[in-house]
């Protein structure tokens, strides 16, 4: 294993963030703070039931009412679209894919589903107004869980296609069968993950702006303003090029923000009908039915293993809620997590199977891990009944399993590229002193304590930095994985960076400014990065699966070296030398043996820009881009564990401490991966423990507030304990992986682990997530002999 | 309309204000002060946090009107002659805003939680910044700078 040390001046430093001051001052530009003259403001009427007819829209009174500058049903818009809604990942040759438009005009199918819109000169008129629309509804049966979406005679979300099946989409190895067969022990267990609510703090936001030739432009509060760009073409018929996409600040996205939206389109659409800026911002209410939710996953998971805990096979079989629609990546969810069903253990046969359903429900995208929580819950739930079906401790269990030679082809296909996961684990025990939380627990046990504790583990790997675009394109992926670099010296030595990533929180700005400065041997203050804007970066893949470092920091990398290449040449050609009798280091070249003789990079980039004396048929100007896509994802992995109290008399379920080890390949900035693995951890423990997106059975979202969703405050939870071991990948020339996931990936699993054990004396052996006190009460109620 | 006198970041002013408005869209639509942001319209979420004579209110439970007579401080408000207050600082310093979104709500509920004496350690910090919510940070490194700027050690 290489352990790398921190080699330059910025990479592997906590710079402080150049985002915060405008942050911290107000002075932010989140798309709802800004308004352009003459903007109006849109409001969308949403079905309130989840499946019904549309009989009729009377929208006279709408119309009538003061402000009001037009209103429209999704049969007045119904020409406006020249294709549906994009979802670029149809995963099967076969998968069903119903078309959807950004207004229902026959059949609402999920609550939330827009139906009509009002435009007003404000956004109160426009609020008042969409009140006054008069919207005929026959309610229809609805179907929500995606077992029951499955039987025959189950209410039908499209009924053309005749089943709520959208796909079945099967991997397994040769040998499979025959493994299972042969097995010594076979461990098999359900699990339901509920439907998760991503809840970015910022709303969703638009304005769009069209000229008279439809010159579009769009402010979106979007993780993907060049995926946005194309897909305004598909639903709109506007050629990209005319299409200028801006994600200013924003606020926070977590894979909701991973899509191309109805309103976007609509904004567009009626800014182009009007001839005036149209906004809409999302309401909290809007946002929990019209914004993609996550998981909503029903697995079986089998372990085949030998006497001594040798892991032989391990099948998957999940039913995946898609919702009422095919988002973005709505079908391709489950298969981000399908590469992982063997985790960090060497398991060499394998099957995996899914099938995506449709209900009457928000569709369901992309949420922080996006398909690996969901294996990761389920693998690493499995290895706990697995050790106890073995009589064998799970740590124990899961070393016996970890690979530990690396590069690592999997039986899934893919190859891990780097790793040392009984370094992590070690690492989390040194961290942990289980033996003392182990006696704790005996002495609760023995005195019959209501608060008993338990601890749970967690390790995993995970596939990120999406992602080489030959394998996307072989699951069917419609576009590509790379990204972009532009690298810009200005005459007086300042640099630019046009990244094709586009942050929201993760902190770009400062640390892709740490990567090109130690690269170009220039101060971190001196380089300014730019983003999210499609007129400044035109080519970009956009932030979202860990990508952005793995893929758009490499692409800093890549630029930088033709930089300082055609800045070489430049050097050799007015100190009359070859280019290899030159060093470059510090941001100055000089000759090999007469350090007397040099130059610094700012000065190249003045004489590049005059071109004085430049090369014969070299261009002016020191600038370069780079395209990179990468040959393999990324693996980042790591070993977590959890502390819990439960209060056996009331179900009350306290975290008490979290450690994490991960690694995540050469850091670049220690204190954003710290804030990166906490805000991770944080939502895999919310979702342990306190939230769930629930519907009844005819389809209304029970959990419409943050207060009834209960996304977690500062007051539930614990300070974290986190380190890092760090094995650098070999795949790129940073060594980078990806970390914005790891937390939400390995922390679920971790604390329901914790529960059980804390529970295990009382014959407790499931609960299913959120572990509510309700849930851990009735649990021990039912445990009880 | 109603006429309404308030001060903001130290400055009067006079507006006339419809009674249904909202002081957190006074703020943001009247008088362009866009720092102090909505997350949730419901009261949960705690972006919309300002200080109403020092104490932390959340400013969409308050009608403009209500505001009448009083002193509001927006994140606009709190640097002055150029340096961060010192909560501010303090979230710089610790890493304790990501995509910025809660911040401005989250840095004037913790000076008015240091001011009020009440931030003794992590547990009160937690505690009293319940009505905040981020959905970036998991919380660790908001207490963190919230303890350095209180003296916590």
């Amino acid at each position: 294993m290489a352990v790398t040390e921190t080699t330059g001046t910025f990479v592997g430093t906590s710079v402080k963030r150049k985002e915060d001051a405008t942050l911290l001052t107000g002075r932010a530009t989140y798309v709802d703070n800004m308004t352009l003259p003459g903007t109006v403001t849109m409001a969308v009427v949403r079905s309130p039931y989840a499946h019904a007819r549309i009989k009729s829209v009377n929208l006279d009174a709408a119309r009538a009412a003061e402000g009001v500058v037009a209103a429209f049903s999704g049969t007045d818009l119904a020409d406006d679209w020249k294709g549906s809604l994009p979802c670029a990942w149809p995963v099967t040759e076969d998968i069903k894919m119903p078309p959807h438009y950004p207004l229902a005009a026959e059949e609402a199918r999920h609550q939330g589903d827009g139906v009509a819109v009002v435009i007003a000169e404000s956004r109160a008129l426009a609020k008042d107004a969409a009140e006054l629309v008069e919207v005929e509804y026959e309610p229809l049966d609805a179907v929500v869980d995606v077992e029951k979406a499955l039987e025959d005679g189950a209410p039908l979300v499209h009924s053309d296609l005749g089943t709520n099946e959208c796909y079945v989409w099967k991997n397994e190895t040769d040998d499979f069968q025959a493994a299972l067969d042969a097995a010594d022990v076979v461990v098999t267990r359900r699990y339901f993950q509920p439907r998760l609510i991503p809840n970015a703090i910022e709303p969703r936001a638009v304005i769009a702006q069209v000229g008279p030739s439809d010159e579009v432009t769009i402010w979106s509060a979007t993780q993907v303003p060049h995926i946005l760009r194309f897909a305004l073409q598909i639903v709109l018929g506007i050629p990209e090029s005319k299409i200028r996409v801006i994600a200013p600040d924003v606020g926070g996205g977590f894979g909701s923000k991973l899509n191309v939206y109805a309103e976007e389109a609509l904004a567009v659409a009626l800014a182009r009908r009007l001839g005036r800026p149209v906004k809409w911002t999302e309401e909290r209410a809007e946002n929990y039915v019209a914004t993609i939710h996550g998981r909503d996953v029903v697995h079986e998971l089998t372990f085949a293993a030998t006497k001594d805990g040798t892991i032989t096979a391990v099948k998957s079989d999940a039913k995946c809620a898609m919702g009422a629609y095919l988002q973005l990546v709505t079908p391709g969810i489950p298969l981000l997590g399908a590469w992982l069903y063997t985790g960090p253990y060497a398991i060499p046969n394998y099957s995996v199977t899914f099938t995506g359903v449709f209900t009457h429900a928000t569709p369901t995208d992309a949420y922080r891990g996006a398909g690996r929580p969901e294996a990761t819950y389920v693998l690493e739930r499995t290895i706990e009944a697995l050790a106890q079906e073995l009589g064998m401790d799970s740590l124990e269990l899961r070393r016996k399993n970890f690979y530990t030679e690396f590069p690592a082809t999997m039986s899934s296909g893919l190859t891990l590229d780097s790793g040392d996961y009984h370094a992590s684990l070690d690492r989390l025990l040194e961290l942990l002193d289980l033996d003392a939380i182990r006696a704790d627990q005996e002495s609760r046990r023995g005195r019959g304590d209501a608060k008993q504790i338990g601890v749970g583990f967690s390790t995993y790997n995970e596939m990120c930095g999406l992602a080489p675009s030959r394998i996307l394109g072989a699951v069917r992926y419609a576009v590509g994985g790379w990204d972009s670099a532009t690298i810009r010296f200005q005459p007086l030595g300042s640099v630019q960076v046009v990244t094709g990533t586009s942050p929201h929180g993760q902190s770009h700005e400062t640390t892709w400014a740490q990567i090109v400065a130690d690269q170009l041997g220039v101060d971190v203050d001196d380089v300014e990065v730019l983003h999210g804007d499609t007129a400044v970066s035109q080519l970009g893949m956009d932030t979202y699966g860990s990508r952005s470092l793995a893929v758009g920091g490499v692409a800093l990398w890549h630029a930088s070296q033709k930089i300082i290449g055609k800045a070489r040449d430049v050097v050799a050609h007015q100190l009359e030398v070859s280019a290899g009798d030159l060093e470059f280091e510090g941001g100055t070249f000089s000759v090999k043996g007469s350090p007397d003789r040099a130059m610094s990079i700012q000065a190249v980039a003045f004489q590049a820009h005059a071109a004085h004396n430049l090369p014969d048929g070299m261009e002016p100007g020191l600038e370069a881009t780079a395209v990179y896509d990468p040959p393999n994802f990324s693996w980042p992995a790591g070993a977590h564990a959890a502390v819990v109290e439960v209060d056996t008399e009331t179900g009350d379920t306290r975290l008490v401490r979290y450690v994490a080890v991960d690694d995540v390949g050469t850091p670049v900035n220690p204190m954003v991966i710290d804030g990166q693995v906490h805000g991770g951890i944080t939502q895999g423990i919310a979702a342990a423990l306190y939230e769930e997106g629930a519907y009844d059975e005819d389809g209304n979202l029970l959990t419409t507030t943050m207060a009834t969703y209960l996304v977690p405050s500062a007051a539930e939870l614990p300070s974290y304990e986190t380190d890092r071991t760090e094995t650098e990948s070999p795949t790129n020339p940073l060594g980078v992986k990806g970390v914005g996931e790891t937390g939400t990936i390995a922390a679920a699993p971790a604390v329901i682990n914790a529960v059980l054990d804390a529970l295990s004396h009382l014959g407790v052996t499931d609960i299913q997530m959120p572990a509510t006190p309700e849930r851990v009460w009735r649990a021990i109620q039912e445990a009880k002999p | 309309m109603r006429p309404v006198a308030l001060t903001v970041n130290g400055v009067r002013r006079e507006l006339s204000l419809e009674p249904r408005e909202l002081l957190v869209y006074v703020l943001r639509e009247r008088l362009g002060l866009t720092g102090t942001n909505v997350g949730c319209d419901t009261s949960s979420c705690g972006a919309c946090t300002v200080l109403v004579n020092g104490e932390s209110v959340k400013s969409c439970t308050v009608l403009g009107v209500q505001a009448d007579g009083l002193e509001i401080t927006t994140i606009e408000g709190l640097a002055s002659n150029g340096e961060l207050h010192a909560v501010q600082q303090a979230f710089h310093d610790h890493h304790a805003l990501q995509c910025g979104y809660c911040t401005p709500g989250m840095v004037l509920a913790a000076v008015s939680l240091i001011e009020s004496g009440e931030a003794t350690d992590r547990d009160t910090i937690r505690e009293g910044l319940e009505g905040n919510l981020c959905r970036c940070t998991g919380y660790h490194n908001i207490v963190e700078a919230v303890a350095a700027a209180a003296g916590v050690s």
